[in-house]
């Protein structure tokens, strides 16, 4: 597959391939008409095995973006790419907190019944397999595990 | 002053725990304390709980507040598609403080949140409802003269019971040694067996009631619901297995106390009632004192 230089934008690398749509609905790609993009998956990685990857042209991600890719690739890297160069090269990190953009799975939670937004604090999924989060709701309190993406209401 | 609710047990400290508690036995060795006079106290039912609403209104009573309030949400606003962030909104301009039930989990919290005075959670859905555990943890400390070094056994739905894990959770700041007793489909959960490994505290699990209460300080007993059972033959079973006689208590400290956050169904036999073992009555009492406590340590009345 041909996947060409970008002059401007951004570069998603090392999203591992079964994280790649969930990554494609939280940035809300799959509406985007807009811009340019080039994405791959199952390509050979010397240190995955395989990846995905993501290119867009004069699109940047934002802060709670990046944290949010965290939680579903935590080993991805975000690049911004200027003129042809990487000028910024970044691990994400997982986030202490996330607001919105996930539902609660407790079917008895406030945030499933009323315009509330959601808020979790991101926690260590015990006996899970390392760097695998799980979240806690702030208002239930419940624990809310394989989380899937949706894309911003509020 | 910043405002300060109470939504969960684990919002406070174990100083504040301590502090609560002595409050408490400050009330109830001076109940007539209308400290609260002239001021107005909202108890919001938007689920139906007699005996919790009756237990907070004497406590503001008693400390000489007004209440206004509801106790079925069916004749207010509510019922017509009023957002819980509305119904607070407006509530909050008419008191001092919020006491409040609701069938949702995290209502309170997001009420805490929206209101501009403190709410006091009494009980949101399946999640929290911390002044019944402070009642619980005072009955203990008050029946057994101390919170540290006690043996606890904790018997019937250890899976789904919101009493016991909160209370474990508050015991947990103390040197407690805990026995569980339940069928094995309602054991509790390993996410709060853990947190006892980490506190370092011991606890045992078994399956059988008769026969392993000797060694205990007090013995919590909880209502096992028919609705936790997929099989109702299994249900059955289970039911007849906890339930607690009068003639099993043979044997046992004299001190020891049986604690139960009621209503009971039928897991304490009523023969049990009379016996000076049985605590589950008085226990109700100690809920108006932790509650005043409560009322009047949020509104800075008391520190």
């Amino acid at each position: 597959m041909e996947v060409r230089l970008i002059e401007n934008g951004t570069v998603i690398d090392h999203i591992p391939p079964a994280a790649l749509f969930k990554i494609i609905t939280i940035m809300g790609l799959d509406r985007d008409t807009e811009h340019r993009m080039t994405i791959g998956t199952n390509l050979e990685s010397g240190r995955m095995g395989s990846k995905a990857i993501i290119k867009i042209t004069d699109r940047y991600c934002a802060a709670h973006e990046i944290d949010r890719i965290a939680l579903f690739a935590p080993e991805a890297r975000v690049n911004t790419i200027r003129d042809f160069a990487v000028v910024e090269k970044r691990r994400v990190e997982v986030p202490a907190r996330i607001e919105g953009f996930v539902k609660c799975a407790n079917p008895m939670c406030v945030t499933n019944h009323q315009p509330v937004q959601t808020a979790f604090e991101v926690v260590a999924e015990d006996g899970g397999p390392a760097g695998k989060v799980a979240l806690r709701c702030r208002y239930c309190e419940k624990i809310t595990r394989d989380f899937g993406a949706k894309p911003d209401t509020y | 002053m910043d405002k300060r609710s109470l939504i969960s047990i684990t919002d406070l400290s174990k100083e504040e725990l301590l502090r609560l508690l002595e409050l408490a036995a400050w009330f109830e060795n001076n109940p007539g304390q209308r400290l609260l006079e002239g001021r107005v106290v909202a108890t919001l039912f938007f689920e139906p709980s007699t005996r919790t609403r009756l237990s907070f209104e004497s406590a503001i009573n008693r400390l000489g507040a007004r209440v206004i309030g509801f106790s079925d949400a069916a004749n207010t606003s509510v019922s017509k598609g009023e957002t819980l962030h509305d119904t607070i909104s407006v509530i909050t301009n008419y008191c001092d403080l919020i006491v409040m039930r609701h069938s949702l989990e995290g209502a309170a919290r997001y009420a805490s949140e929206v209101a501009r005075v403190p709410v006091v959670n009494a009980g949101d859905g399946a999640n929290q409802h911390p002044s019944q555990t402070l009642l619980d943890l005072y009955s203990i400390q008050k029946t057994q003269g101390r919170l540290d070094g006690l043996r606890i056994m904790m018997v019937g739905d250890l899976k789904y019971g919101r009493t016991v894990h909160s209370l474990l959770e508050a015991l947990s700041h103390f040197d407690t040694e805990f026995v569980f007793v339940s069928p094995p489909e309602l054991r509790m959960p390993d996410e709060h067996k853990r947190r006892l490994d980490e506190k370092g505290l011991k606890y045992t699990e078994l399956a059988e009631l008769e026969g392993n209460m000797d060694e205990m300080d007090v013995v919590y007993m909880t209502r096992i619901q028919k609705e936790r059972f997929n099989d109702p033959m299994e249900y059955e079973r289970v039911k007849n297995a906890y339930v607690l006689r009068r003639e099993m208590l043979r044997g046992t400290r004299d001190t020891m106390k049986i604690l139960h956050p009621l209503p009971r169904v039928g897991e304490i036999a009523t023969d049990v009632d009379t016996d000076p073992h049985a605590y589950y009555f008085q226990q109700t009492r100690n809920g108006v004192w932790a509650r005043m406590a409560i009322i009047c340590y949020l509104l800075g009345v008391k520190k």
